[in-house]
């Protein structure tokens, strides 16, 4: 059963296996495979509708995969779905809380469904209500909760018995920066002292980039990319030059450039990708000068996995929302 | 297999739940009330039973019967709420097996039925019910657990198959309505003509509520060593269909 504790010195916590997941015809989940290392911080990254939840829902045994196999903490999830819930955790994505019980008495039935020991459990929960901020607020019905104070108890929830393998779905959505940062903080600790194996799925950029060892890029139910960020982003080969221009201009006085090593023209943005970006930065301004394009204003960036995940699947991670001008919106304001 | 800790508290959820929502409470007592106002009073001097029973004594234990079987075909599709807030899947994700989940629901469910069924005798009582005490009248309360662990399980194995609660009204009208109709509640089970009649002797419905009349009233069909027979199968059956429909259903 224990293959790989005793031919490789690396154990894996789960192993994914062309894993589909089909709703009728609707193909939602089209033959992933990974493995996560014990111990690791995993991330699927992906825009809406890619799959990561369903993939996630197959794993910890709430739906059955249409084909594939895949073991959790060494347990198949189709056959020893007992073992696989002993050992897991997760944070769902959508709201899960009894709002007609308080917090507390929500985190009781937790701990007591997952049979801690009463004392370990009242323990555990002090920790996690002082963790997520809600200890004043432990004792009044989750209905009077907001949005961000529900969020916090289900994470607080998520984590607190302590399992081998956390399952975190865009667990800090939602809430403000500094208690972002805080779960982020406890997320990575719980990683640490405890050698949690942790796999997450997010849509913000540097959740992923931050916390993840490595991170698989989702895509209409594939994994596109998988790698550690560094490496992602060391894909895109270099720094990204971005001009912000008054007309459009043509494509091919950057790409005939032959250290510009990739264009792209969005409206009026130009990104230029080169290696070397702050020395470079002067002469792609001088070869705007020299072609009458206008500059109002430039920008020099590292890759982010989000252009990462642009170059790969030719569109954004949160489309929707409109991150491309939100950037621009942040570059101008650093150029003033 | 069988995680009692697990039973216990989601038996405490449900009976906290019950506690909290006062107008569910309300709301359970008004209809077995105007049942009895309106059907037993009334219908009390036109109705002439075989024996010297009177109307309205012969429907109190029918009420008790109906409100213990929409109490907990209710509690038991409480399960879909479960499910459209999400919890049932913090449920479901635990390592406790399906098995402990249902007896938790079905137990809890039962308790607060139990609960409500008593009410409704005492209304009765109230109203003018002569109720008979001798050495077997407690034994109403085992009649009106085994109604509720049935109803139930069979509520929660028809809510474990639906996603939303448009079913939901489907099932109190085909599934709820005709089980209390042809039951023996209303009119005695040997007046209904003959296919009816067929009908109401596969109805554990039918086996409760004669249960309910031989304990309460002192007056039976069947005579209550076969209601008890009959409901206690009945019991155990839809217990394990209900623990099968745990497994097979859509419970995320
Ligand atoms: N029960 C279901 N029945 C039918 N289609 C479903 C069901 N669950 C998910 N889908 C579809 O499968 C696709 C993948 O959904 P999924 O929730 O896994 O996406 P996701 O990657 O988690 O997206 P998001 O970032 O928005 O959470 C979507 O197109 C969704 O509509
Ligand atoms: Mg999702």
């Amino acid at each position: 059963m224990n293959q790989f504790n005793q031919n490789n010195k690396i154990t894996f916590d789960i192993e994914v296996d062309s894993l589909v997941k089909k709703f009728k015809e609707f193909i939602a989940v089209n033959g992933v495979s990974f493995k996560v290392n014990s111990g690791e911080i995993f991330g699927l990254l992906g825009p809406n509708g890619a799959g990561k939840t369903t993939t996630i829902k197959m794993l910890t045994t709430l739906i059955e995969p249409t084909s594939g196999k895949a073991r959790v903490a060494n347990y198949d999830i189709k056959n020893n779905k007992s073992n696989v819930r002993k050992n897991i955790g997760i944070v769902f994505q959508d709201p899960s809380l009894d709002d007609k019980l308080t917090g507390k008495e929500n985190l009781i039935f937790h701990g007591m469904l997952y049979n801690l020991e009463n004392k370990l459990m009242l323990k555990r929960i002090s920790e996690v209500l002082k963790l997520v901020e809600l200890e004043d607020k432990a004792n009044i019905l989750v209905e009077n909760y907001s949005g961000g104070m529900k969020r916090r108890l289900e994470i607080a929830r998520g984590l607190m018995h302590q399992p081998k393998v956390i399952f975190l779905d865009e667990p800090t959505v939602g809430l403000d920066p500094q208690t972002r940062r805080k779960i982020w903080d406890y997320i990575i600790e719980l990683n640490k002292k405890h050698k949690t194996t942790i796999i997450l799925t997010t849509h913000y950029i540097e959740e992923a980039d931050f916390l993840c060892n490595r991170v698989a890029f989702v895509d209409h139910g594939k994994i596109v990319a998988l790698d550690t960020p560094e490496k992602l982003k060391n894909k895109m080969g270099g720094d990204i030059i971005s001009l912000k221009i008054d007309f459009p201009t043509n494509k091919d006085i950057f790409t005939k450039i032959k250290w510009i090593k990739n264009v792209k023209i969005i409206n009026d943005v130009i990104e230029l990708t080169v290696d070397d970006g702050e020395k470079k930065m002067l002469d792609v301004l001088d070869i705007a000068k020299k072609n009458n394009i206008k500059v109002n204003s430039v920008n020099l960036r590292k890759p982010s996995l989000e252009d990462v995940f642009i170059k790969i699947t030719g569109k954004g991670i949160r489309e929707e929302t409109g991150s491309f001008k939100d950037k621009m919106r942040m570059i101008h304001g650093r150029i003033r | 297999m069988i995680e009692f800790k697990a039973i216990y508290v989601i038996w405490l959820r449900e009976i906290k739940r019950f506690i909290r929502a006062k107008s569910r409470v309300i709301g359970m007592i008004v209809m077995p009330l105007l049942f009895l106002i309106g059907l037993g009073y009334s219908f009390n001097s036109l109705v002439h039973l075989s024996g010297n029973v009177n109307y309205f004594d012969f429907l109190v234990p029918g009420i008790v019967g109906m409100s213990l079987l929409f109490t907990s075909i209710n509690n038991g599709a409480s399960i879909i709420w479960d499910k459209q807030f999400g919890f049932l899947k913090e449920i479901m994700v635990t390592p406790n097996s399906r098995i402990s989940i249902a007896l938790g629901k079905i137990i809890g469910g039962a308790s607060t039925a139990l609960i409500q069924g008593v009410l409704v005798v005492i209304i009765g009582v109230l109203l003018g019910f002569s109720l008979s005490v001798t050495a077997v009248t407690l034994v109403f309360l085992v009649f009106m657990l085994l109604i509720a662990i049935t109803f139930i399980s069979l509520g929660l194995a028809i809510g474990s198959f639906m996603s939303d609660f448009q079913g939901f009204g489907i099932v109190m009208q085909f599934v709820a309505f005709p089980l209390f109709f042809i039951s023996g509640a209303l009119v005695p089970v040997t007046t209904l003509p003959t296919v009816l009649k067929y009908v109401a002797y596969l109805n554990p419905l039918t086996y409760g509520v004669d249960g309910l009349r031989a304990t309460l009233l002192g007056t039976s069909t069947f005579g209550i060593g076969l209601d008890l027979t009959a409901m206690l199968i009945s019991s155990i059956i839809m217990v394990f269909v209900c623990a099968w429909a745990f497994t097979k259903g859509n419970t995320t």
